[in-house]
């Protein structure tokens, strides 16, 4: 079942929620709505389901596999829709809660008795929840009852799946479990999902396809490489995980940033709108593990810093430095090339980019 | 086991606010009540059985409760009502609506019964319209059950208040999203989330209802085996110095409120926690 949102704003009073945002989500795909707190995400998650209505808008629309339902009531909608502090039904047990979905329907559509108690069976096993249907939701934990939430959300055979961020009231732990535990019920049952989060890494990790969202609008849609490599935006590399900013101009066809000199080929890129000539203002964009640290110059350009501060717990040595002028940079090294340099605090070093992007803002200085 | 409590007490003081309960429920509460009961078990049981059964007396044991409960009952049921628009609307007036449920609170309850009286009375402002149409507003039991149930509202509409705020929209979402419709909703979770609150102000009110004296006896009438209440016979055998009966019917209506109250409690204990009782 796709879902295709078109042209859709949402005003609460004078504050713009969702600005003119379309979307489309292609049939059995698990797509993660991804953007700080006020980015608009869990509204345009609300309006799909139905829990929210768009403005008024002449063009605005939104389909389920070709059908307008944006005159819907949510229960006409046919979604299942998590939450994040699951919203369980606290006065009735698991199997109740499960089964609320199907005991509600209307009488000639109502599965008979044992259809209801094979189904929530059956998703009580999909839940791992096994034996636990007589529990009440107080009597169990946060991962749990989010499960429980889920499998209630499931019970009505939804077409759509809505998850506002689900793990979000979880420990690290636990999250990362009922991550795994999501991507691989997803490929089981391939329902259309859609999955909103502000932990870009939840995103990367779950998601088929990302949308990242800032202030109303949607800045970019991807899959997790396009948007972690090919950011469009400067908000989206900053948003997806650290970045180091250096501030400088660009000079006929040329990055010069901090004294650091970057290839041509990012500031070509940078400049392609730009006449060459022009001198433009510019930020580059590097990872830290996209820097690399020497000991001596050795033609290639590159700026002095100090090193302030190694940690060389985890998967990389996380070295940071500051720079004549007092920035800071963050550098990530492969743990085996940390110890080959024998880095020490205090001791002045040259950082060279690898890789890097460069963005100009669109106006001229 | 005091050295046990004081330890696993963060706050200090355990002893003596527990000490100081005790001495003050005794002073206000269990003395005056076990003076009571001294007194009547003074008597003779036989006078004191002759008493409690008097048909005058069982006349008014029955209106009192009869009509507390039914009092109590229109009160579940539309201070519910009244409850459920403070919380959950806003329309203009809301506040100085907020403000009246306390009302049949704050009038002295004399003040309450003449006004009462003299609006359901046989030429007051409603029972001109009501006595034609053949119904009894005034000096009848239905007069005692208005002022039972005028004086229980703001109970009922105070104690579902906070519970009504306390509701989770989220968790009303959820159910629509299942498929339930508005009715569906109202009454498998947003009824059954609200229950032991509204327990608890039917209790309220039920109880205020039982001790009721001074709205009751102007629209009352007074007439004995119809809508004589207990305790204006209390009030009438106090006058005639007869203060060992009065004591024994006192003392009826206090073990039969006991009862009532406890078993209500049991049952918002059983619907509570009965929960996780049934899950274990």
């Amino acid at each position: 079942m796709s879902i295709i949102v078109e042209h859709v704003s949402k005003t609460f009073g004078t504050y713009r929620a969702l600005d003119d945002v379309s979307l489309t989500v292609n049939d059995g795909e698990l797509v993660a709505l991804l953007g700080p707190s006020g980015s608009g995400k869990t509204t345009l998650l609300r309006i799909i389901a139905g829990l929210e209505i768009p403005d008024e808008v002449e063009s605005s629309a939104i389909y389920f596999h070709g059908e307008d339902v944006a005159r819907r009531q949510v229960g006409e909608r046919q979604v299942g829709f998590v939450f994040q502090h699951y919203a369980l039904f606290k006065h009735l047990s698991v199997f109740e809660n499960i089964a609320f979905g199907l005991r509600v329907r209307p009488r000639h559509l109502r599965p008979t008795k044992q259809q209801i108690h094979d189904k929530v069976t059956e998703l009580l096993r999909l839940i791992q929840l096994e034996g636990l249907g007589r529990r009440y939701p107080s009597q169990l934990s946060g991962g749990q009852r989010q499960r429980v939430a889920l499998a209630r959300a499931l019970a009505i055979e939804p077409k759509v799946l809505l998850l506002d961020e689900p793990f979000g009231a979880l420990d690290a732990k636990v999250r990362q479990g009922l991550r795994n535990w999501l991507r691989r019920l997803h490929e089981e049952l391939h329902v259309t999902s859609i999955l909103v989060t502000h932990d870009q890494e939840e995103a990367l990790e779950v998601a088929d396809r990302v949308v990242v969202m800032n202030q109303a609008k949607i800045e970019q849609v991807g899959t997790p490489a396009e948007v972690f490599h090919h950011p469009a935006s400067e908000f989206v590399i900053d948003f997806l995980g650290n970045v180091n900013v250096f501030h400088g101009r660009i000079e006929q066809g040329k990055a010069v940033l901090s004294g650091l000199a970057v290839g041509d080929r990012a500031a070509r890129s940078a400049s392609k709108n730009a006449a060459a000539s022009e001198t433009r203002q510019g930020h580059l964009y590097v990872r830290p593990h996209e820097l690399e640290i020497e000991r001596y110059l050795n033609g290639s350009p590159a700026i002095p810093a100090l090193v302030s501060r190694i940690n060389p717990a985890g998967a990389f040595a996380k070295i940071a430095l500051t720079t004549n002028e007092g920035g800071d940079i963050q550098v990530d090294l492969p743990l085996e090339r940390y110890e080959q340099l024998g880095l020490q605090t205090g001791e002045t070093v040259f950082v060279s980019a690898k890789k890097a992007r460069v963005f100009t803002p669109d106006y001229v200085i | 086991m005091r050295f046990a409590l004081k330890q696993h007490s963060v706050l200090p003081g355990f002893g003596i606010t527990l000490g100081y309960t005790l001495l003050y429920l005794s002073l206000i509460v269990l003395i005056p009540l076990a003076a009571l009961m001294a007194r009547s078990a003074s008597m003779p049981i036989g006078q004191f059985w002759d008493t409690v059964t008097d048909p005058r007396v069982l006349a008014a044991y029955r209106l009192t409760f009869g009509a507390s409960l039914i009092g109590a009952a229109i009160n579940a049921v539309f201070g519910f009502i009244v409850a459920w628009s403070l919380v959950r609307y806003r329309f203009p007036g809301r506040k100085l609506l907020d403000s009246l449920v306390d009302l049949p609170f704050a009038l002295p309850t004399a003040v309450s019964g003449i006004a009462l009286t003299a609006i359901f009375a046989k030429t007051g402002w409603l029972g001109q319209y009501l006595y034609p149409l053949g119904i009894e507003s005034a000096f009848s039991p239905l007069g005692v059950t208005i002022a039972l149930t005028f004086i229980g509202l703001p109970l009922v509409v105070r104690t579902l208040q906070p519970a009504l705020e306390e509701l989770d929209a989220e968790v009303e979402e959820a159910a629509a999203s299942l498929g339930a419709n508005r009715w569906q909703t109202f009454w498998r979770i947003i009824v059954p989330t609200v229950l032991p609150a509204l327990i608890t102000g039917f209790a309220l009110a039920f109880a205020r209802a039982l001790g009721e004296y001074g709205s009751v006896v102007f629209i009352s009438g007074n007439k004995p085996l119809q809508t004589e209440i207990a305790s204006l016979m209390i009030i009438m055998k106090l006058d005639q110095y007869d203060y060992a009966e009065a004591t024994a019917i006192a003392v009826v209506m206090l073990l039969a409120s006991f009862a009532i109250l406890l078993s209500i409690n049991v049952f918002q204990w059983w619907v509570g926690q009965g929960r996780l009782q049934r899950a274990a």
